[in-house]
């Protein structure tokens, strides 16, 4: 089964050469989309020497170290080969110029001299748990955590709640001028966030917002791009139906919730899943509006590890790994619903 | 219990005119079709009386009281659309009870309503499934259930059989008349189909370019159509029309030239005018042997129907057709006579108005 869903080809017998192009291609995709998640996923396992290694180790890998008796701290294991073309794992002592110090682990006594091009360090895979647990307990990370949680979760749900409501007065009534308030509304886009930033930053100020999650979560909570998406979609709908339900004495709340919001899931969560990207990403907002690290969200927060002086990268990968996961999950659960269309929606 | 009456009621979209000053009055447990071809404002029409389009001028009553201002909601009719329009996402039980529960009727009385309606549309067993499991006939039943369940004054059907087989369509022909006689309810029905329209209504109104053309029960239409639409759009296979002159008249018989040939009719003309469009139903054309009949025609092709053929024959250029009882075999080319029943015949003046003058004609 598996097998055949691996090698499918276009007509089941021979390959044809469209479809070693097709997996030629897919296989690039997969490199190129994939290959850098899969880098970081590894690289977030290393040690912070792990990482500055050169040549760089694809998979998390540290040199093992043995405590042997005699000696205060554990001592890296080399695999040295001898003059006279013996092997031996020793442990290194010291290492003084271009010659090292070793002994044998077994036999602490006898003391060899090793040129240091005549070893080689032994390696073993080892997960550097450190890079999650360390900023776990000495940044507020679980903070930025709950914080980015705390905006994504309010903010998705206003942007649906808001722009589902905009998109149903602008799909459902028609009404002089209903063209121009969506060209409006899609103008909007063409202004960029640097032109905004400044008189927004103004407005959430007066507000006392500033320091507030309310003041990242507010001002973006209305997009163009949701109520365009949410209201094309709602055009499809049939008008048979919004007829019908006022004939059956449907207030126009109960329209919009009882008919209208169903039948537009999955739209709705098409630009759940967009907003929760959005709001989980977003950078800059935050970086303008939150100053105390208390209400940092995880961009913001992650940021905080590049300090002037030096960038901490393994607790960068590790949480970015972190932030990665929660927008994975979502991503699993709701993608099944772009695809659904209304394929079951009993007209004919 | 409902009588609904239109007033001159017309329907702009700017500048194009949809419906023209109709004006018609519905008795209470009336069935009333309204039917024409598309575009001729039927729909829109039913729209109006259900309050889903502004009607420009004129006015509705609904049981003597104007209802031009009232919302859909409150006019207290039901309708049954083209599509159904079935909730997809709610179950048939769901679907039916979504207009009692909006108007805050008791739980229970929503259950015996909806119960009662799903026997009487045979749906008890679909109660719990959704549209989309359901065939064609089974939704459209359950749109009308959704109508009956709220005991409307009124029903209003728009093309309510369209999207249904022919077979299926026949047998919903039959349950709706029998629905209609069993909860006596007025009833207004939109269709194109002018078999849908003889076989439901015990009214027609056949409607042309937003205008009535006329109005009457099926029977009348057929007999005595009033106007060459009329004739042409009741009645199949149609009527066929030909256009003649009165080649002389003389006192007790005239006769109408078709070309080379002419038919000999026996009283006075119907029209002082020369020109007179001359129409007889396909059934009532006999076909005889060469000569034996008011003229000859040529055979273009046949329609075997098993119960009736249909004979498709030029006069002289002009098509006419004829059905006849039984398997009857001509072949294409074939002289035969063609023989007018007289006391069938229709005239229409030059513009198409029908002429009632002639005397032989037995009403």
């Amino acid at each position: 089964m598996i097998r055949k869903l691996i090698f499918a080809r276009r007509n089941g017998l021979r390959w044809h050469w469209t479809d070693i192009v097709s997996y030629a291609y897919l296989v690039l995709g997969v490199v190129l989309m994939f290959g850098p998640v899969v880098w970081l996923a590894l690289s977030s396992f290393k040690s912070e020497s792990g990482l500055i290694e050169f040549p760089p180790a694809i998979f998390p890998t540290s040199q093992v170290e043995v405590r042997v008796a005699g000696f205060e701290k554990p001592l890296p294991l080399y695999r040295v080969t001898r003059p006279d073309g013996s092997n031996a794992v020793l442990a290194q002592v010291r290492r003084i110029g271009i010659e090292a110090t070793m002994v044998d682990p077994k036999n602490p006594a006898a003391v060899e001299r090793v040129p240091l091009e005549a070893r080689e360090p032994v390696r073993e895979f080892t997960l550097a748990w450190d890079n999650y647990t360390e900023p776990l307990k000495q940044f507020h990370f679980l903070s930025y955590f709950w914080n980015s949680v705390f905006v994504t979760a309010a903010a998705t749900l206003i942007t649906l709640v808001i722009n589902s409501m905009a998109a149903y007065a602008l799909a459902i009534y028609e009404f002089r001028g209903r063209g121009v308030v969506m060209a409006l509304v899609l103008g909007t886009l063409m202004i960029p966030i640097t032109v905004l930033l400044v008189p927004v930053y103004l407005a959430v100020s007066k507000l006392g917002l500033v320091n507030s999650l309310w003041g990242v979560i507010l001002p973006g909570a209305a997009t163009p791009t949701g109520v365009f998406l949410l209201r094309q979609y709602m055009l499809t709908l049939p008008r048979d139906l919004i007829e019908a339900a006022r004939m059956d004495r449907a207030s126009e709340w109960k329209i919009y919730a009882r008919i209208v919001i169903p039948l537009s899931l999955p739209a709705l969560a098409v630009l759940a899943i967009f907003s929760v990207m959005w709001r989980w990403n977003e950078f800059l907002w935050p970086l303008v509006v939150l100053n105390k690290s208390e209400v940092y969200t995880l961009p913001v927060g992650l940021s905080a590890f590049q300090g002037e002086l030096q960038v901490r990268w393994n607790y960068v990968l590790a949480m970015t790994m972190v932030t990665l996961l929660p927008v994975t999950v979502v991503f699993a659960f709701l993608q099944r619903f772009i695809a659904t269309g209304i394929a079951n929606t009993g007209m004919k | 219990m409902a009588r609904l009456t239109l007033e001159c009621v017309s329907k702009r979209y700017g500048k194009i005119e949809a419906v023209r000053g109709v004006s018609l009055d519905v008795a209470d447990g009336e069935f009333v079709v309204l039917v024409g071809p598309s575009g001729c404002g039927k729909s829109t029409l039913l729209r109006m009386i259900a309050g889903l389009e502004e009607i420009t001028t004129g006015e509705l009553r609904i049981d003597d009281v104007r209802a031009n201002e009232i919302g859909a909601a409150d006019r207290g009719l039901a309708m049954v659309f083209q599509s159904y329009a079935l909730y997809p996402h709610m179950t048939i039980y769901r679907n039916m009870a979504f207009g009692l529960e909006n108007a805050r009727m008791p739980r229970d009385e929503i259950a015996r309503r909806v119960e009662r309606a799903a026997r009487m549309l045979r749906l008890e067993a679909y109660l719990d499934r959704r549209p989309g499991a359901l065939s064609g006939g089974q939704r459209q039943r359950a749109a009308i259930g959704r109508a009956i369940v709220r005991d409307p004054k009124a029903f209003l059907f728009d093309e309510p059989l369209s999207n249904l087989d022919a077979e299926l369509r026949v047998a919903m022909r039959k349950e709706l008349s029998a629905l209609h006689a069993e909860l006596g309810r007025t009833m207004i029905y939109v269709t194109h189909d002018q078999v849908e329209a003889m076989t439901l209504a015990s009214r027609i109104v056949v409607l042309q370019s937003g205008r009535i053309e006329q109005v009457g029960t099926p029977l009348e239409l057929y007999n005595h159509p009033a106007n060459v639409f009329v004739a042409g759009f009741i009645g199949s296979p149609r009527m066929n029309i030909l256009e003649t002159r009165i080649a002389a008249r003389s006192e007790s018989r005239f006769t109408l030239g078709l070309g080379e040939t002419a038919v000999v009719i026996d009283g006075q003309p119907p029209s002082s005018n020369e020109a007179i469009q001359l129409g007889v139903r396909p059934e009532h054309v006999r076909v005889v042997a060469p000569g034996a009949g008011d003229f000859n025609a040529s055979v273009e092709h046949c329609e075997h129907l098993g119960a009736h053929t249909l004979i498709h024959a030029t006069v002289n250029g002009r098509p006419i057709t004829a059905l006849q009882e039984g398997q009857a075999s001509a072949r294409r080319g074939e002289r035969v006579g063609l023989l007018l029943r007289r006391e069938a015949l229709h005239f229409f003046g030059a513009d198409g108005e029908a002429l009632t003058g002639w005397r032989g004609r037995t009403r």
